[in-house]
């Protein structure tokens, strides 16, 4: 009996036991956390093609960069937390994602909108431009219960709008975005300082709506969408909540086939997976990996493999055994023997989520990417600590009964 | 190599596994089974080809949890009214359907969804599902998907070629095929929809199924190494397999595990993807025993009879 190795060992297990229990916390933090993607929050995901006008007008680099800083603005006034907004110059698109909007429909909406925001006059004349615009803001009306946008122009438009506004007094005012009629205020009195209040809202949520659509300016080359995912958000949660699920099932007859079939090494193995486990999601973490519904599904699978080492290392084992070594010296030959294979064995199928992670698109990309980080981290896990813990179990005792191992001396 | 003992012998091998046969000389039984199941799905294949879902068509998918029952004429008619057409299924208890048609533009989509809930009834927008692929992107995907197949494949074969022999990489290349056209040609004969996610399992089962022929085959090259002048090629290929029997199995059982937990829970947006695995990894276990060994003897056996010509007429058997 070595006393020291059982220390050490009960050492390891509160070690992990402490590590586990202090990162569920940091870990599932709704903020600070594993970031969730669109499909196990709800929210949109879209690929906003831009299309050649009839002309035929060479879409450049700088239209597609305008286009971005349109779409961001907003993207910003929609309120959702991280929302992402990628160009793509090759293929002419812009991707956006965005994940826990509360409304996608509305979000699409907002976004979608190629309009060029005019101002005319009673009988249809362009009077003024989005690009006189310089600030458009929804807010409260001295009027309780009412809400109003304020426009501020910028001094040339200002100009132009009290030169309209004089003109104008007593009819109405038509804002457009594009042929569609905005909104169509009276006008009141000349406004001449450039600032000026468009009443008569219910709801804040309506003025600013519209504010947003005034101010964000039209986009300088026409967008369709290309691809759309949208999730709405019970559905989003109720997929992760059955991926949760399914991976803790998963997880737990994992270790009970272990704990059967490998007895001793078996714990060893099942005590080695929540370290594995552990150390996948803090590198999710870590590299901010958004975790999807593929991604889950790709960290379960990669749960199933990581066993695989184990089992493929035990089974060596048990062989160096048969053949009459001692247990200590069946674990070190049997490890470094089947150190070979896992090597081989493993290196497909990280050729395969590579390949999926520079050719799959989207969501796929999620997939190859936990898959791959899983294979290295069991690679690194077994390595070095079910190594360790091997080691430290069977130098406890020297003359164990290798029927902890699942062996029969009398085969 | 470091030395060891005694080596376990064929016969130790054999008393070992109570259930011990001679998987090499069976070897035309497992082609025969293997055919069995790929030749009506090539046919299929042939004939009526894969269902192809809106990620390679292009379309427009909605998932959409209506609060009271519904039926699918309703749905119909009321995509009818608003000029689209396309399959409707029911499920849930005839409360969640789902509806494909034509890539819509937005406004086309507001249109339905109004006329749907008009005519059919109230739906859980929060629940609600949409997925719009335009033409463009759908061929797009389906190119990068034969791309990454192709590149894929290739790069097996050179790895396996560097670590062991050409011909245990054209082996193992031919299981790998095996798996693909198993679980392609069921999803053709049965007519299962292919999405995306489709062609990441057919990656990951060929990254899986290389993966349990190398457990195998590095156990061969092993042997192979201690092989005497009078030993059969064949002997030493059974011995490897059953010495590496309980290893193919347990690690298979394993991802099995982890998937199938996935099927049963892990709702309606994984299931055909863990079908697929499920149906990958099995016929990948199967065939690195009984079908990736086996083409590899007859490759070696043929390469000794006729030195000079390469062993493909019989290899193409499987």
């Amino acid at each position: 009996m070595r006393r020291g190795n059982i220390i050490k060992l009960v050492a390891l297990v509160l070690l992990v036991a402490a590590a586990v229990a202090l990162s569920i916390k940091p870990l599932t933090d709704p903020i600070k956390g594993i970031p969730l993607g669109l499909d196990l929050r709800g929210g949109v995901h879209l690929v906003l093609q831009a299309e050649q006008d009839k002309n035929g007008t060479p879409i450049t680099r700088d239209d597609i960069d305008k286009a971005k800083a349109i779409i961001s603005n907003r993207v910003n006034d929609l309120g959702v937390s991280e929302p992402i907004v990628q160009a793509d110059y090759d293929k002419k698109r812009i991707i956006v994602d965005l994940a826990g909007v509360t409304d996608p429909d509305k979000a699409v909406d907002i976004l979608k909108t190629t309009a060029k925001l005019t101002f005319r006059d009673p009988e249809g004349n362009i009077m003024l431009q989005g690009d006189d615009l310089k600030d458009a803001k929804g807010g409260q009306a001295q009027q309780a219960g009412q809400y109003v946008v304020n426009l501020t122009f910028s001094p040339d438009g200002g100009k132009k709008f009290a030169a309209l506004t004089t003109k104008l007094v007593g009819q109405r005012l038509g804002v457009y975005l594009d042929d569609k009629l905005l909104t169509n205020p009276s006008v009141n009195t000349p406004i001449l300082d450039g600032q000026a209040e468009i009443t008569g809202y219910d709801t804040l949520e309506d003025a600013a709506n519209h504010a947003v659509l005034m101010r964000s300016g039209s986009l300088p080359v026409s967008m369709s969408i290309a691809e759309k995912r949208q999730v709405g958000a019970s559905l989003g949660v109720d997929s992760l909540n059955r991926s949760i699920q399914a991976g803790l099932y998963g997880l737990i007859f994992i270790f009970l086939f272990m704990l059967v079939f490998y007895r001793l090494p078996g714990i060893v193995a099942d005590f080695s997976l929540v370290v594995y486990a552990l150390i996948v999601l803090w590198i999710f973490w870590m590299f901010g990996v958004v975790l999807t519904l593929p991604g889950i599904a790709g960290f379960i699978l990669s749960i199933g493999m990581a066993v695989d080492f184990n089992i493929i290392i035990y089974e060596r084992v048990k062989e160096e055994i048969r053949v009459g070594k001692s247990l200590r010296a069946g674990v070190e030959s049997g490890f470094s023997r089947a150190f070979v294979t896992v090597i081989d064995a493993h290196v497909t199928t990280l050729i395969a989520a590579l390949t999926l992670y520079t050719f799959g698109s989207g969501s796929i990309k999620g997939f190859a990417l936990t898959l791959g980080i899983g294979i290295l981290a069991s690679l690194f896990t077994t390595i070095t600590f079910t190594r360790l813990v091997l080691r430290l179990t069977v130098g406890i005792k020297p003359k164990m009964n290798t029927t902890w191992f699942g062996v029969r001396r009398d085969v | 190599m470091e030395k060891h003992g005694h080596a376990a012998t064929y016969d130790d091998v054999q008393k070992i596994h109570p259930l011990y046969f001679n998987i090499v000389k069976k070897r035309l039984w497992w082609y025969a089974i293997s055919l069995l199941i790929i030749i009506p799905g090539v046919i299929s294949l042939v004939m009526q080809g894969l269902n192809l879902g809106i990620d390679f068509k292009g379309g427009t998918m909605l998932d959409v949890n209506f609060n009271k029952a519904v039926t699918q004429a309703a749905i119909t008619d009321t995509m009818k009214s608003v000029g689209l057409e396309g399959p409707v299924q029911l499920s849930d208890g005839n409360t969640t359907a789902l509806i494909r048609t034509e890539a819509l533009e937005e406004d086309k989509r507001a249109e339905l969804m109004t006329a749907l809930q008009t005519q059919v009834g109230e739906y859980d927008k929060t629940a609600l599902k949409e997925d719009k692929v335009g033409p463009a992107i759908g061929q797009e995907l389906a190119r990068n998907a034969i791309y990454a197949l192709i590149i894929a494949i290739g790069m097996m074969i050179i790895y396996i070629t560097i670590r062991f022999e050409f011909v245990f990489a054209i082996s193992g290349i031919i299981a790998l095929v095996h798996d693909v056209l198993v679980v392609v040609g069921i999803f053709s004969l049965f007519q299962w929809e292919i999405d995306s996610a489709f062609v990441a399992a057919i990656l990951t089962i060929i990254g899986y199924s290389i993966n349990d022929t190398v457990i195998i085959f590095d156990r061969i090259r092993e042997n192979q190494g201690k092989m005497r002048r009078a030993d059969s090629y064949g002997d030493m290929v059974d011995k490897s397999i059953w010495q590496t029997m309980r290893r193919s199995i347990n690690t298979s059982i394993t991802v099995l595990i982890a998937l199938l937990s996935l099927f049963i829970l892990g709702g309606e947006s994984t299931r055909m993807f863990s079908l697929a695995m499920l149906l990958g990894v099995f016929t990948g276990a199967y065939s690195s025993i009984f079908i990736a060994s086996q083409v590899l003897l007859e490759v070696k056996t043929h390469m000794k009879k006729t030195p000079r010509k390469g062993g493909k007429g019989k290899a193409a058997r499987a």
